[in-house]
C-alpha cells in the first residue's frame, strides 16, 4: 500500500517536473494580440483581404503589416474591435462595399450560338468567341459567381442575371475575381444609381446586339448636376464619390442602361425571386 | 509492310466520303479575308493599308519574332479593310480584306527547282519567306521546326500522311494526285534539317496513297514509305514517332528531343510548290464534307470565307447542327460562316441534328477513357479534380501532357465533357505558371 503511494508520488513528481521543463524549453512564442485579433475576425477564411485566411491576416495586423480595417467582411465593427486590441484609432470608418453585377442584358442581349458544355461561366468564356453571348462583356448567366460566394449572398434572378443580396454581401470580392467577363465590381453600399453595362464597342455595334447596352450617347453626361457620370471608352461610368443618387441620368438614358435601385432593395429582390 | 501503331487510341467510323473525289480548283471568290495570325507564335503586323493595291503572293504581314511566319495576299486586288474579323479559332483577329480585281497579277517569283544545291539555312530562309506553316492543323512555322536548337542531331524526318481524323481527305488526295510536289518538298525539308533518312507514314486504309508515294520515292536514298495501323490519333506526331521508331517524346518535350522532325504531307507539298515555282503559301486543299449536298476536296485561296465553300458544294443538306473547321475529333465549332480558310484549315465539316451529343450523366468509373488515352493519362480524375477546383492535382496527373485528341470523350458512355475540363485545367495551370513567373 505504502509502496504504491510512494511509487505514484515519485513518478508523479518526476513527470510533472519533466513537463514543466519541456513547457519552458520548447515554448512557441505566440503574439497574444494576433490570437485576440483572430478571435475578433469573422473566421470565414474567405481570402477577401488578400491574406491566407483569417489567421494570416491576424498575424499581418499584429505585425503591423496590414491596417486594422483590412478585413473587408467585418466592416466597421470588427475594425473597431481590432483597433482596440492594437491600441490605435480607426482613422475613418470606410463605407461598406458590396458586389454589383454590371450587365442588364440577359434575354435582351443576343446569343451568338447555343453553348453545349460544362455549365460554368469560366468554361463558356473559354469557348469560341469568348462566350456564347454576342457581347464580350455580357453576363453569361451560368452562375459561377453564385457558386463561389462563401456568404450565400448571390442568387440567380428571374431573367438569368445574378442578384446580389446587399445585406449578406460582405464585399470579399470572390465573385469579382471569378467572373470571366469582369462584369461584377464592388461599389459603396449606399450607391443606388448604376450603369448596367461594360461594353466598350461603339454605339451602332452595341445597338445591333443588345437592347439595353450603353451606346455612349452622352445624354447622361449632359444632364448630371454633379459631373459624376462620364463616358469613357464608349461606356458611361459613375464616380460614386460624386454621385448623389438623384437619378437624372437614368431618366434621360434612351436605352435604359442606367438603373435606380429603390431604397429598400433587399425586400424587393427577395420577394421577386420567391 | 507491317502496320505499326501505339498503345491506346480508338476506332471511330471513318466517313471518308471524299476519298475518291479529285481536288477541284475553286474559282477565286470576290473577296478574301486574310487573318494576320495564322500560325503558332507571334501575330504579324500589317504591311499594307486600306486602299493599297496588292498582287498575288505579295507579303502583306510579317513580324520580327523567331516563332512566326509572314502572310501573303492570296489574290490580286485592292485592300478594302485592315480590321478585326472572325477567325476560325473563335476570336476576332486583325485581318487584311482584299477585293479581287479579276486579274491574275502575281509578284515576280523566284523558283529554286533544285533545293539540294542550297545551304540548309538558305532553305529555311526561303521556307520562312514563303509563309510556310504546318498544314495539318497546329500551324507551327515550318522554318522554325526544321532548324532545331544548335547541338541537336536530327536523324529521321517523318512525313505525316496518316490523316487519322474521320471525314478529312485533303492529304490523301494530295498524295494520290501530286506526289512529285511532296517529294520535292521532302528533299528540301530533309536538307534543311540535315536528316539522312525519311519515312513517309500513311495509314493502311489508303492503299492508293501508299502506292503513289512508294512509286514517287522509288530510288530516293534513305526514304521509305511505311504503312501504319488505321487508328485515331495515329497522325499525332508523338504517336507516329512511337509507332515508327519506338521512341517516346519526353513529357513537355518536342520531337527534336528524340532526333525527329515531323511534317504533314500537305506542308511538304506546299514546300515543293514553293521551290518549284516560287509561289508562297497562298492556297490550300480543304475537304468540305458531312451534311452538304456534294462533299468535295477544294483547292481555295487562303482567306476564302466558309460561306463560299458551303455554296461551292451545293449548300447544306438539311438543317446544319454544327459547322466545324477541321475534323470531328479536334476541329473547332464555328458560329459564323464569315470566318475564312486559314493555313491550318484542313476541312470544313457540317454535322446534322442526328449528331447531337446527349446530355452528360454521372461517371460510372468504367475506365474506358483510361484505356483509350494515347498519352496514358487518367481523364476521369483530371475532370473530377478540375471540377473540384483542385488544379494542383490535375498538374500532378500531367494534365499538361494532354494532346486534346478527344478519345476519352468519344468512348465515354456517360458522355462527359472530359476534354473540355482538361483544356480548362491546362488554361488554369498555364495562367498560374505565368503568375508565378512574374
Amino acid at each position: 500500500m505504502l509502496e504504491a503511494i510512494l511509487v505514484m508520488a515519485v513518478s508523479g513528481a518526476l513527470f510533472g517536473g519533466l513537463l514543466a521543463y519541456a513547457a519552458r524549453r520548447f515554448a512557441v512564442p505566440v503574439d497574444e494580440r494576433a490570437e485576440a485579433i483572430a478571435g475578433a475576425l469573422p473566421g470565414a477564411n474567405c481570402g477577401g483581404c488578400g491574406y491566407p485566411g483569417c489567421s494570416g491576416l491576424a498575424a499581418a495586423i499584429a505585425a503591423g503589416k496590414a491596417p486594422v480595417d483590412a478585413c473587408p467582411v467585418g466592416g466597421a465593427r470588427v475594425a473597431a474591435a481590432i483597433a482596440s486590441i492594437m491600441g490605435v484609432q480607426v482613422d475613418t470608418a470606410r463605407e461598406r462595399q458590396v458586389a454589383r453585377v454590371f450587365c442588364g442584358g440577359g434575354p435582351r442581349c443576343q446569343d451568338r450560338y447555343a453553348y453545349q458544355g460544362i455549365p460554368d461561366c469560366r468554361a463558356a468564356a473559354a469557348a469560341a468567341g469568348g462566350g456564347y453571348k454576342a457581347c464580350s462583356w455580357a453576363c453569361l448567366g451560368l452562375g459561377t459567381c453564385v457558386r463561389v460566394c462563401p456568404f450565400d449572398a448571390i442568387f440567380m434572378g428571374p431573367e438569368g442575371l445574378p442578384v446580389v443580396d446587399k445585406e449578406k454581401c460582405t464585399g470579399c470580392g470572390k465573385c469579382v475575381a471569378a467572373c470571366p467577363h469582369n462584369c461584377i465590381a464592388l461599389v459603396p453600399v449606399s450607391a443606388r444609381v448604376h450603369v448596367l453595362c461594360r461594353n466598350r464597342d461603339r454605339g451602332p455595334v452595341v445597338r445591333k446586339i443588345c437592347q439595353v447596352g450603353c451606346i455612349a450617347c452622352r445624354a447622361c453626361e449632359r444632364v448630371c448636376p454633379t459631373g459624376a457620370i462620364k463616358v469613357r471608352d464608349n461606356c458611361a461610368e459613375i464616380d460614386y464619390g460624386l454621385c448623389t443618387n438623384c437619378g437624372a441620368c437614368a431618366e434621360k438614358c434612351p436605352v435604359h442602361t442606367i438603373t435606380v435601385e429603390p431604397e429598400e432593395r433587399r425586400e424587393e429582390s427577395v420577394a421577386a425571386a420567391s | 509492310m507491317s502496320a505499326r501503331t501505339f498503345p491506346g487510341g480508338i476506332h471511330p467510323a471513318y466517313h471518308k466520303l471524299t476519298a475518291g473525289s479529285p481536288i477541284r480548283d475553286l474559282p477565286p471568290p470576290a473577296q478574301v479575308v486574310i487573318p494576320l495570325h495564322q500560325h503558332t507564335g507571334a501575330p504579324c503586323q500589317p504591311l499594307v493599308q486600306k486602299g493599297d493595291t496588292v498582287r498575288k503572293g505579295q507579303k502583306i504581314g510579317d513580324v520580327e519574332a523567331v516563332v512566326a511566319a509572314p502572310v501573303h495576299a492570296s489574290l490580286p486586288g485592292k485592300v478594302v479593310a485592315v480590321e478585326p474579323r472572325p477567325h476560325p479559332a473563335g476570336r476576332d483577329v486583325p485581318a487584311v480584306v482584299v477585293e479581287w480585281d479579276g486579274s491574275d497579277a502575281t509578284v515576280d517569283l523566284e523558283p529554286h527547282p533544285d533545293p539540294h544545291d542550297l545551304e540548309p539555312t538558305r532553305i529555311a530562309e526561303i521556307i520562312r519567306e514563303g509563309g510556310l506553316v504546318g498544314l495539318g492543323g497546329a500551324a507551327f512555322p515550318t522554318a522554325v521546326k526544321v532548324r532545331p536548337p544548335a547541338g541537336t542531331v536530327i536523324d529521321t524526318y517523318i512525313l505525316n500522311g496518316a490523316e487519322c481524323e474521320p471525314f478529312l481527305t485533303a492529304d490523301h488526295r494530295l498524295m494520290v494526285e501530286n506526289p512529285q510536289s511532296i517529294v520535292l518538298g521532302l528533299r528540301a525539308l530533309m536538307k534543311a534539317a540535315g536528316a539522312p533518312r525519311a519515312i513517309v507514314a500513311i495509314e493502311d486504309n489508303k492503299p492508293d496513297a501508299l502506292e503513289a508515294m512508294a512509286a514517287a520515292t522509288r530510288g530516293m536514298p534513305g526514304v521509305s514509305v511505311e504503312a501504319v495501323h488505321t487508328k485515331y490519333p495515329q497522325g499525332s506526331e508523338k504517336h507516329l514517332i512511337k509507332a515508327l521508331l519506338g521512341r517516346e517524346v519526353p513529357s513537355g518535350g518536342l520531337p527534336f528531343h528524340v532526333g525527329v522532325v515531323v511534317s504533314n504531307v500537305g506542308t511538304a507539298a506546299a514546300v515543293g510548290e514553293l521551290f518549284a515555282t516560287g509561289i508562297p503559301l497562298v492556297s490550300r486543299v480543304v475537304t468540305v464534307t458531312g451534311r452538304v449536298r456534294e462533299p468535295a476536296n477544294l483547292r481555295v485561296p487562303i482567306g476564302t470565307p466558309f460561306s463560299v465553300l458551303v455554296e461551292a458544294v451545293g449548300g447544306f443538306n438539311g438543317d446544319p447542327l454544327k459547322v466545324i473547321a477541321g475534323g470531328p475529333m479536334m476541329g473547332v465549332a464555328q458560329y459564323s460562316l464569315e470566318a475564312p480558310v486559314v493555313k491550318g484549315t484542313s476541312g470544313l465539316l457540317v454535322l446534322g441534328p442526328e449528331d447531337r451529343v446527349p446530355e452528360p450523366t454521372s461517371c460510372v468509373r468504367c475506365g474506358r477513357c483510361v484505356e483509350s488515352c494515347p498519352m496514358r493519362l487518367l481523364p476521369l480524375y483530371l475532370e473530377a479534380y478540375y471540377r473540384a477546383g483542385m488544379i494542383e492535382q490535375t498538374e500532378a496527373l500531367h494534365a499538361m501532357d494532354c494532346i486534346e485528341c478527344g478519345c476519352c470523350g468519344w468512348v465515354c458512355p456517360a458522355r462527359r465533357p472530359l476534354v473540355q475540363s482538361i483544356r480548362l485545367a491546362k488554361l488554369e495551370i498555364t495562367a498560374r505558371r505565368r503568375r508565378a513567373a512574374s
